[in-house]
């Protein structure tokens, strides 16, 4: 008995101590949080910045939940961040720790401070939506509609993403929309199950129809570039195909006439998804061509396309490289090979968009 | 009572009973944390800091407390509770006054929270019956022994990144646990000169 006397009362001193010493200790007062030199966040110091953000309705991307781990939300601290933490310098390089760029996460806010953040970001939403259907597109990749309740439409430029909150937890995790920009109620998601990854292990065994969720978006700089006309080309594995598909999608209902080529990489032919509707699409719009593209086709497959790497298949497929642009959306391996062959062609390098994950 | 003079005992925990590299503690710094110099020194510095001042605050409360009142049993929590609140109340103060020392090595605070030479140290002072004065000696060397060595891994590591090939396979974790042999068969020339119980 007398142990646990003994322990509990220092457990009360050590406790009383650290509260007192909270009160004395930690007070920063008012500080102004001054976000692209007009809108001015007026909160009471001590935590970081991209809490005080997500407080005030602002949703600057963040994948890992401020752990200075995923890198995501990167502003531009003009004045009043302190020095750079060694936990941001992994993920900031060295000219842009000149501009003061800073991971929101990891800047305390402790005296006033002034932020530039991009104003893309500042037009992210929150919304609340509806699972509407979920189907089965291979054996590990489902495609999920969300209903859009409140506010009711989203409008996103094609190619862009949003972040899927996992329901009583701060987990957030960002998944590309695969549907066009013009059904601005209603989305598409498409996720493959990762081996442990708790969002898209929660998407494919918990969430059901009618569970209602909460999304932030849209972000994201991957999006078809729509003043040029230079041709198209999309190379996308995987989910990869989201994006991808939102991109054609839009350039069929808004009749674009640049001339389009996807080559779409998967291993056998039961990883292929979207094949009909994207046939379909090449029969309906004259300037788009699908060429999906097998590395490993089982016999039983009867596979007559193209078969070998993508990165094989672009590299005899695509000419004019230099009247080319092209987006690329899959696992990086794929996308560094990708780009490689792209400029060996004579794409210009800045006219490559691509989307890691 | 242990009779070892304080000042052998800080000689021989930086040298010959070096805790990272006779005992192999604080394996989880020493091989992240190593790879600049300067975070190397900052981490270095906070851990002598703070088991320094763990293992005084950690040594009245168990003889004067625990020990009289036969609660022995319950030292692991206590020391792990008195560390952890030692550290919070260091990181508070350190950001109220020293703000400038906050970004050099206050980060690493929460990190040592969890270190295990923090609790190794308090361990080993009622082990081998340290009395006040050689734990003040005991903790304040490991830990300048623990950050000795770190600093040295980190030196090592920053020029081999610049001069050595080191093949795939053996980069980050690898090399660090083969430099760590190395160091520690360098240490153990110093082993015949004092042994402690």
């Amino acid at each position: 008995m007398i142990p646990i006397f003994i322990m509990n009362g220092i457990l009360v001193v050590i406790a009383i101590l650290l509260v007192v010493a909270e009160k004395f200790l930690v007070t920063y007062g008012e500080c102004k949080i001054t976000i692209n030199k007009e809108k001015i966040l007026t909160v009471s110091g001590g935590e970081n910045l991209l809490s005080y953000f997500g407080q005030n309705k602002i949703f600057i991307p963040s994948a890992c939940g401020g752990k200075a781990t995923c890198g995501y939300c990167k502003v531009e601290v003009l004045s009043g961040g302190g020095h750079i933490l060694p936990t941001e310098e992994v993920f900031i390089p060295r000219k842009d720790r000149l501009k003061g760029v800073r991971l929101a996460c990891q800047v305390k806010v402790k005296n006033d401070i002034d932020v530039l953040i991009s104003s893309d970001l500042l037009e992210a939403q929150e919304f609340k939506v509806t699972v509407s259907q979920i189907k089965d597109l291979t054996s590990d990749i489902k495609l999920v509609y969300l209903r859009l309740d409140e506010p009711s439409s989203l409008k996103f430029k094609p190619g862009q993403y949003v972040q899927f909150k996992i329901p009583e937890t701060d987990e957030l995790r960002a998944y590309s929309i695969a549907s066009p920009p013009s059904s601005e109620n209603a989305i598409e998601l498409v996720v493959r199950l990762v081996p442990g990854g708790i969002c898209s292990t929660y998407i494919h065994e918990v969430l059901d129809i009618n569970d209602t969720i909460t999304i932030t978006g849209p972000f994201g700089d991957f999006y078809l570039r729509e003043d040029s006309g230079r041709n198209i080309v999309c190379i996308g594995g995987g989910c990869g195909m989201a994006p991808i598909r939102s991109i054609l999608l839009h350039l069929k209902e808004k009749g674009i006439p640049r001339k389009t080529m996807y080559f779409f990489g998967a291993r056998s032919k039961k990883d292929l998804f979207f094949t009909e509707e994207l046939f379909a699409l090449e029969r309906e719009y004259p300037n788009f061509k699908y060429i999906p593209a097998l590395s490993e086709p089982k016999p039983h497959d009867n596979w007559d396309g193209e078969t070998g790497l993508i990165t094989q298949v672009v590299e005899r497929l695509v000419h004019d490289g230099p009247n080319t642009e092209a987006y690329l959306c899959g696992p990086p391996p794929m996308i560094d090979a990708s780009i490689k062959v792209l400029t060996k062609k004579g794409v210009h390098e800045i006219h490559i968009y691509y989307d890691k994950f | 009572m242990n009779t070892t003079s304080p000042l052998i005992l800080l000689i021989a925990s930086i040298f010959t009973h070096n805790i990272a590299l006779t005992y192999i503690l604080g394996m989880c710094p020493f091989i992240v944390i190593s790879k600049n110099f300067k975070t190397a020194v900052g981490m270095g510095v906070s851990i002598i800091f703070v088991v320094t001042l763990t293992a005084v605050i950690n040594w009245p409360i168990y003889w004067l407390i625990l020990v009289p009142a036969k609660a022995q049993i319950v030292s692991y929590l206590i020391f792990i509770i008195v560390i952890a609140a030692t550290v919070q109340l260091l990181e508070m103060l350190i950001e109220k006054f020293f703000p400038t020392l906050q970004s050099s090595f206050g980060i690493f605070l929460p990190l040592i929270t969890v270190n295990c030479i923090v609790l190794a140290v308090c361990l080993f002072m009622v082990l081998r019956n340290y009395n006040f004065i050689q734990t003040v000696f005991y903790s304040f060397g490991t830990s300048a022994g623990w950050a000795f060595a770190i600093v040295i891994m980190a030196a090592i590591k920053e020029k081999l990144a610049l001069v050595a090939d080191i093949p795939l396979g053996l980069r980050g974790a690898g090399i660090t646990m083969i430099i760590a042999g190395l160091m520690a068969f360098a240490f153990m020339g110093f082993a015949g000169m004092i042994t402690l119980q």
